[in-house]
């Protein structure tokens, strides 16, 4: 069936050397439970989950520890049965090398369950599956983390044309989908059914770049019987397995600025999320595990099934770190980001850990100035012209880099590879997004302060009249009072505005007098004869101590 | 010669009253200039510039009254914004109108406080929420770090402290490698 169909071509790309042998020799193994889990809350795109647990707290494998926070997020899950014994910042595994709320679990060796229940989700509504989904912490796992429940979502249409399901995984030394598919092919396939039902996807089309021979039969195998689902093989080019990319060469279709697939009808996903998918819909099992690649410098380079939390350095330990390794990469050699410590753990987004030396990524040669040779235009997968988001990213005209579209940059690194001048290319794009966001955030908050300011001025406006009405009002009622006063009494000698006056300064009397009284101590009165008694007794001492201290008073007292 | 006189007057008629209806129905509220201003401004309402607000100093600055280097919040970028909006030239913050720091949010230590409100009638924004005898504490997401509550405290118990950075503020560095001197080694 493959062969029929027609394959499109996406602009650019290159050929990395691919260095995925040396992971797929052997198959997938299960790394052990380390000596303690740091889980942390904020695994996904979107909010940070609240924590569900504390510091003492017993918890079971697959126990929600991390509740979502709106629908834009996602929640997370203890990764084994143990003990909480802390909620606390711990380092991430972010470039940063900052760190965030994350949930230490220090595992019984039991690995006991919750207990798992098949989400029936024929029988639910599409809301209640993707509020299971999200529960369940099932996010994308082809590593933009993005919460999958978000995108199981046919929009108003009601239904899809194609749902396309990346196999492709192009990025060198990466081979976790590559092996998820070999040797568990049936399982993701009965996720892609799941998906492709929840979006009433007319036809799926898997794609598999031609790298992967075992993927691509265990594949067709499985989806031999599904009705409209075929195996895909793309050619083997980087970066063939972005999404955007993915689309164009098997739909053709060409997803343009500021507009998503599902506006033309098709929807994207990595077939590790569907494989997760299955497992939460069909075994009841959230997502607390996922497959990581270790390789680059080490002995024994293999996928491994990895509990989120586990330190990386535990996994390095499986797999023999050469001893001139200098640095962890989380991600491929293209797009992968340096970890600050190798003691940060695994999360959702860890497809793999790339183990680095001097040797295997020899330090960049040095920058040299652009000389507009156009290459890395050639090479822009997303059709964009990287020399001038350079040249505005490094003068920081930020509005001109968003004008020639940054924000379409998938950083997929093909710019910085290809430039003869060695520019780090998507260093630059990266330093104007942050700082475009951050620009952003600060523009939020000066609209919300003036906000606050002009409510703030407006509410003192309204105190005031407030209290000016009050005051007239209260004005007017007591001359009133008075004048009624005045009037049953009768006295002609003076005018009535005297009286008024008078009347005024009576009144005021009257309320100072009854203020008084108020303030002045209550309880000494109608006291019993025993507590006059016993008042009595006190002050007696009291004189006779005074009396006692006299000879010791200072002379001039 | 009437006739003609008559065409002009009634052209004259005819044109005055789709202007004068024109002025009416179209009119411009408020000054769009001392909108565009206000936006670049950073909203801290510090009075730092020496207005009582943001929208002042816009509306000083659209009249040609003040100078746009008087923002140390805004900072050299607000200084530039400014400039190309008004296409005047970029000058160096004004020294006496303070100097750009790192963005602060005020803390209250609850173990001085002694719940006076001045630092609540003192807040721009109503960051501040606490009665009279009652602890107070600022809401430090929408604290713009004036520093206006500081002065009237009467226990210094508000303190200004920088906003650490996390794994969500944190921005990409500039990719600038320092060049290294070529020191010749010496034998």
């Amino acid at each position: 069936m493959s062969m029929l169909h027609r394959l499109f071509n996406f602009h650019g790309g290159v050929k990395p050397a691919y260095n995925k042998e040396a992971s797929t020799q052997q198959p997938i193994a299960v790394s052990p439970a380390p000596t303690f889990l740091v889980i942390p809350l904020h695994q996904s795109i979107g909010g940070t989950p609240r924590p569900l647990v504390q510091a003492g707290d017993k918890v079971l494998k697959g126990q929600r520890i991390g509740e979502a926070d709106g629908n834009v997020s996602s929640a997370v899950h203890a990764s084994t049965s143990g003990t909480v014994t802390a909620v606390e910042m711990r380092l991430m595994p972010h470039t940063s090398g900052l760190p965030a709320l994350c949930v230490v679990i220090e595992p019984d060796g039991r690995d006991e369950w919750i207990t798992r229940t098949p989400f029936d989700y024929r029988n639910a509504t599409p809301t209640q599956t993707r509020d299971y989904l999200r529960d369940a912490g099932v996010v994308g796992l082809g590593g933009a983390v993005f919460p999958s429940h978000l995108k199981l979502n046919p929009g108003k249409s009601g239904k899809l044309d194609t749902l396309v399901i990346n196999g492709a995984e192009c990025e060198p030394f990466i081979t976790c989908d590559d092996v998820l598919m070999r040797e568990r092919a049936e399982a993701t396939v009965k996720g892609i059914a799941i998906m492709r039902e929840m979006l009433a996807a007319g036809r799926v089309l898997v794609g598999i770049e031609d790298n992967k021979p075992e993927a691509i039969a265990a594949m067709e195998k499985a989806v031999a019987g599904e009705k409209d689902m075929a195996v895909i093989v793309v050619p083997t080019r980087y970066p063939a397995g972005g999404a955007k990319q993915l689309i164009r060469v098997l739909t053709g279709i060409e997803v343009p600025h500021g507009k998503r697939s599902t506006d033309y009808g098709v929807q994207c996903f990595n077939v590790g999320t569907a494989y997760a998918i299955y497992e939460a819909i069909a075994l009841g099992q959230p997502l607390v595990s996922r497959i990581v690649t270790v390789a680059g410098n080490v002995e024994k380079a293999r996928n491994y099934e990895v509990l989120f939390g586990t330190p990386m350095a535990d996994l390095i330990a499986l797999c023999d770190a050469k001893p001139d390794t200098d640095r962890l990469i989380m991600g491929g050699p293209m797009m992968g980001v340096r970890m600050p410590a190798d003691s940060v753990p695994v999360v959702k987004a860890t497809n793999c850990v790339l183990v680095g030396s001097p040797i295997l990524f020899p330090p960049p040669p040095p920058e040299m100035p652009c000389i507009r040779c156009g290459e890395c235009a050639k090479a822009c997968p997303a059709d964009l012209q990287p020399f001038e988001l350079y040249w505005f990213s490094r003068a920081k005209i930020f509005g001109k880099a968003q004008e020639y579209n940054l924000f379409d940059c998938i950083e997929c690194g093909c710019c910085a590879y290809v430039c003869p001048s060695h520019i780090p290319l998507v260093d630059y794009y990266r330093f104007a997004k942050s700082e475009i966001w951050a620009r952003e955030k600060e523009k939020e908050a000066a609209d919300e302060a003036r906000v606050r300011y002009e409510f703030r001025l407006f509410r003192e406006e309204r105190e005031k009249e407030e209290k000016a009405a009050r005051l007239a009002a209260k004005t007017a009622a007591g001359r009133e009072k008075a004048a009624a006063a005045l009037a049953s009494v009768d006295q002609p000698t003076t005018t009535p505005e005297e009286d008024a006056k008078k009347a005024l300064i009576a009144a005021a009397l009257e309320r100072a007098k009854a203020q008084k009284a108020d303030a002045a101590p209550q309880n000494t009165e109608q006291l019993t004869s025993e507590q006059q008694a016993e008042i009595a007794a006190i002050e007696a001492r009291r004189a006779e101590i005074r009396e006692m201290a006299k000879p010791h008073l200072p002379p001039d007292n | 010669m009437i006739s003609a006189i008559l065409v002009m007057a009634l052209g004259a008629i005819v044109l005055g009253a789709a202007l004068g209806y024109a002025a009416v129905k179209f009119r411009v509220e408020g000054d769009p200039l001392v909108e565009k201003i206000d936006a670049i401004l950073p909203q801290t309402q510090c009075g730092q510039c020496g207005f009582p607000g943001c929208k002042p100093y816009a509306e000083a600055i659209a009249k040609g009254e003040a100078e746009i280097n008087q923002c140390p919040p805004g900072g050299e970028e607000g200084i530039r914004k400014l400039a190309d909006l008004l296409g005047r030239e970029v000058k160096e913050l004004s020294a006496e109108h303070g100097i750009e720091k790192p963005k602060a949010v005020a803390f209250i230590d609850e173990q001085i406080c002694i719940g006076c409100t001045l630092c609540i009638q003192a807040c721009p924004v109503d960051a501040i929420i606490g009665a009279a005898k009652q602890m107070h504490t600022i809401v430090a997401d929408q604290c713009t770090g004036c520093e206006l509550c500081l002065p009237p405290c009467p226990v210094n118990c508000i303190s200004m402290e920088p906003l650490p950075e996390s794994v969500e503020t944190w921005k990409w560095k500039y990719p600038v490698f320092a060049i290294k001197p070529a020191t010749k080694e010496v034998a």
